[in-house]
């Protein structure tokens, strides 16, 4: 789990850099500060679950094992990517890894996770659906009619909401007249519960398996709500004026990364050198994604045409 | 050959696909108990059961969006949305996922859905629940857009909407449920993208589609006492668009009036005349004029209404404008 989630803050971090050079363009909203979410709810997944999730979807790829250099390749606008240079940061894609999209329409990828899992269930599988959403997604409508729809006819979807704090720029409190989100899910009848410790990757584990064992138990839905933070703006476009220094502080003292390895190595699970042979692998490994991300031709222009209908 | 009515012949394309595939099931606002608001799907949910014709909720952006994720993960989902005015409330997941799921995947991904809808007017129902609005569907890639004006064109586009790995908008209209036609026995299916001659002719060419290909073929009978032979083409589909028949019918007649129950202002029909003028201008002897809905809300009362959707009398007079 270190692993993943340094190798998630070093492609970030690479990735910003190349942005800032111009071999990315577009959004490209970071994750940088969350990565406890992603690895603690996507590493107890079975390879026959499927994922859905929004734009900012680089790190729920990696954890699921996606292929670090595809990844940067899309980034990068080229042949090589997971989505072929057509989708870019914010639409990755890997169906055989059960990688159904990063969404950008706020609020657009709920229905689609509702309708996976309704074909799990027509099937008689006992898969289930993940559905990530942010603290955004929840006062559009799309979200109240997913909610509704999995819970009146139980389907095995866990809608993970990423609790950051902030909707682009404006604060849940200044969106949501019920701050407490994942009280919204009574509403609906749908089992919840809210993690504090969202930046604590064994406690985000930890409460993703009791969900889990609920929706394979055949109860329906489940509303896990994980607070975390955006250690970054909202995308490399922002400025982030609307917020103080003070206030992100203490966040970066939660830093989920360094949580992990200094328990780990206060508990002798680990030691300096083996972490630092982690950095180092990893530092390699976004090397390679990076330098096959540069090598790879972009499409060529016939492919303009190709994948629209199948 | 049977004479069914329009309606009988999407029921039948239905049950054929129940019955052919059981990963099709029919989804939508009062499909099942109720048995669809035209009857469409009446007495489906006694036979095929609750699993496969399933009531929703009103939360058109919810169920259609299902449907879609169904689509994706590999089954044949068919999804009515009641009138095509609800449509908008699920046009997000319509033209941001089913639409461009397969291309921003670079090809991973399938969309086999069927949604069928009803469009236009007529029905004193007033603005919010009269409009034709499968033209803007028409205009983005990655949807197919159909749009039958009989009996025997409605199942055979719908055999084919049912066998297309593509979203389709299968585009129905409420008037035309109780028109009859000759259905051939023998199983067929009609491409999309392959326009129909409903009625030949020499002196100028109409194209229409949906209701208001019965209304261009009446408006030829008014023609034909004035001597004007006008022939009629039927698009069938709006995506994709056969261009080369009506070309064809335009280089014979050397005039064209289309014509469209939506709004005039910027209309499916602009689009057809774009394509004559680019590449029919030098067989044509005047403007190729159109003939749509007026640009208003559409009234209740019905004198108003009246005025709003073209008339065999309305296409009539246009084309005699061109004489």
């Amino acid at each position: 789990m270190l692993r993943t989630m340094k190798l998630i803050r070093r492609f970030e971090e690479r990735s910003a850099e190349h942005y800032g050079r111009g071999n990315i363009g577009g959004f490209l909203h970071l994750y940088i500060g969350e990565e406890a979410v992603a690895v603690g709810v996507i590493s107890p997944l079975r390879d026959d679950d499927k994922i859905v999730t929004h734009y900012r979807d680089h790190g729920h790829a990696l954890a699921r094992g996606m292929d670090t250099a595809a990844c940067m390749a899309e980034l990068f606008g080229k042949s090589t990517g997971v989505s072929g240079g057509k989708g870019g940061s914010m639409h990755f894609f890997d169906v055989e890894k059960g990688f159904m999209g990063g969404h950008a329409i706020v609020g657009g990828q709920l229905p689609l996770a509702v309708g996976l899992a309704f074909a799990n269930r027509y099937r008689g599988e006992d898969s289930l659906v993940v559905c990530f959403l942010g603290d955004g997604a929840v006062n559009e409508g799309e979200f109240h009619e997913s909610m509704n729809l999995a819970s009146l006819w139980k389907l095995p979807v866990l809608f993970l909401l990423e609790n950051n704090g902030f909707g682009m720029g404006t604060r849940v409190e200044r969106a949501s007249a019920q701050p407490i989100i994942h009280r919204l899910a009574d509403r609906h009848n749908v089992r919840s519960h809210r993690e504090e410790n969202g930046q604590d990757v064994f406690a985000v584990r930890q409460a993703t398996l009791d969900a889990i064992e609920y929706i394979r138990d055949g109860n329906g839905p489940y509303f896990l709500e994980v607070m975390t933070y955006r250690f970054r703006g909202h995308s490399m476009a922002d400025p982030i004026e609307y917020r103080q220094q003070h206030e992100v502080e203490p966040w970066l003292d939660l830093d989920p990364i360094k949580l992990l390895s200094d328990r780990l190595l206060e508990n002798n699970l680990t030691t300096e050198d083996e972490v630092g042979a982690i950095d180092e692998d990893v530092e390699n490994e976004v090397n390679e994604a990076i330098q096959f991300a540069l090598d790879s031709p972009f499409p060529t222009p016939d492919e303009l045409y190709t994948d629209i209908y199948a | 050959m049977a004479q069914l009515t329009y309606r009988e012949a999407i029921r039948a394309g239905l049950e054929e696909a129940l019955q052919s595939n059981p990963e099709t099931f029919i989804m939508g606002e009062d499909v099942g108990a109720y048995g669809g608001s035209y009857a469409v799907t009446k007495g489906f949910m006694e036979e095929y059961g609750e699993e496969r014709i399933i009531d929703t909720p009103i939360a058109e952006s919810g169920f259609v969006g299902t449907g879609i994720g169904a689509a994706i993960a590999g089954m044949s989902p068919i999804v009515e949305i009641m009138t095509i005015n609800f449509s908008l409330l699920a046009m997000d997941q319509i033209v941001h996922i089913a639409a461009k799921a397969r291309y921003m995947s670079g090809g991973q991904i399938s969309v086999p859905i069927v949604i069928r809808t009803v469009s236009g007017g007529g029905n004193m129902l007033a603005a919010t629940h009269s409009q034709s609005l499968e033209a803007w569907y028409a205009r983005v890639p990655g949807l197919k857009v159909v749009t039958p004006s009989n009996a025997a064109d409605a199942l055979g586009l719908l055999r084919t909407a049912v066998a297309d790995p593509n979203p389709v908008m299968y585009v129905e209209h409420s008037l035309l449920y109780g028109s009859r036609s000759e259905v051939p026995d023998e199983h067929y299916t009609i491409p999309f993208g392959s326009a129909r001659v409903a009625r030949g002719g020499t002196d100028v060419s109409i194209i229409a589609y949906l209701r208001m290909v019965p209304v261009a073929l009446q408006a030829a009978e008014l023609l034909e006492e004035d001597g004007i032979d006008a022939e009629v083409i039927d698009l069938r589909s709006l995506l994709p668009l056969d261009t080369q028949t009506f070309i064809d019918s335009v280089h014979k007649t050397n005039r064209a009036v289309v014509v469209e129950e939506t709004w005039e202002f910027g209309g499916f029909a602009g689009e057809i005349i774009a394509q004559i003028n680019e590449k029919a201008f030098d067989s044509l002897d005047g403007p190729a004029l159109r003939v749509g809905g007026v640009n208003v809300p559409t009234p209740y009362s019905r004198p108003l209404e009246l005025l709003t959707i073209p008339t065999p009398e309305m296409v009539a007079d246009k084309v005699r404008s061109l004489f």
